[in-house]
């Protein structure tokens, strides 16, 4: 049963994928850019596997990467707004790990930060004022 | 018992830059009185809030930071309460923060040194200046 709702869970994701889209076009452009550009080259090789199933459904997912470990940006301030406006959502919403592949120690961090710039008016609670 | 606070704080759009600096020489003086250090007084100028604060769409933005214990921010915050100009502020304790950045600069900085080839030495001296 419990695998049956995995692999269940397992095809839905893939048709998640679409309506999470909107949700990454909200991202600021430049971590969507890295994203393209990384997962092009993944895309073309694993085609052929995708092929295999009949569909062009499965494709590659790129392993995602912390930008804080990546770009060695360790200082996350409350007061860097353009910053921490790449991990927040059009909503006003803190965008979860499992979207932004930032690791856990700096999430943590990023997160306190976003609500300290809130609580300061920097940034939105809610919505695009 | 010295700590580094930050304290920001947002005063009404419409203040004029006189009373601006009567409020921070008021506050500086609260600091020196109660035996602290002011190390810098930024102004961001003004700026657009994210959501209406007592009915103001912006505000200019303040930074002050000092040093000293927490009884002088609890009397800063005090002081910003009371005063009606102010409309919003934030208090953050930022030296141990520093303390684990500089930290990590010291080991990054170690690393670079133990990395012998010049090659590497060089590519590593350069991205820090890239990033910055």
């Amino acid at each position: 049963m419990t695998e049956e709702t995995r692999a269940a869970a397992g095809s839905t994701t893939e048709a998640v994928v679409t309506p999470e889209r909107p949700e990454r076009t909200e991202r600021p452009e430049r971590t969507e850019r890295v994203d393209r550009g990384e997962r092009r080259p993944g895309r073309s090789s694993p085609g052929a596997g995708g092929g295999r199933e009949g569909g062009a459904r499965k494709f590659f997912r790129r392993k995602k990467v912390c930008k804080f470990c990546v770009e060695k940006i360790e200082a996350i301030n409350y007061k860097d707004v353009r910053l921490l406006q790449q991990f927040v959502a059009e909503s006003g919403k803190i965008v979860p790990r499992r979207l932004t592949g930032v690791c856990t120690p700096h999430q943590r961090r990023l997160s306190s930060a976003i609500k300290q710039a809130r609580n300061i008016a920097l940034l939105p609670f809610a919505g695009r004022a | 018992m010295n700590r580094t606070y930050e304290l920001m704080f947002i005063v009404r759009p419409d203040m004029a830059e006189e009373d601006q600096d009567k409020l921070i020489s008021t506050l500086e003086s609260a600091v020196t009185s109660f035996g602290g250090r002011v190390k810098s007084i930024e102004r961001m100028g003004k700026r657009r809030l994210a959501y209406t604060v007592r009915k103001f769409q912006d505000g200019i933005y303040v930074l002050l930071t000092a040093e000293g214990s927490g009884g002088l921010m609890h009397e800063l915050e005090r002081r910003l309460r009371v005063s009606e100009p102010v409309i919003k502020f934030l208090t953050v304790r930022i030296d141990e923060e520093q303390k684990r950045l500089d930290k990590i600069k010291a080991i990054r900085a170690a690393k670079r040194k133990t990395s012998s080839t010049p090659a590497a030495a060089e590519a590593a001296g350069e991205t820090p200046a890239a990033t910055a």
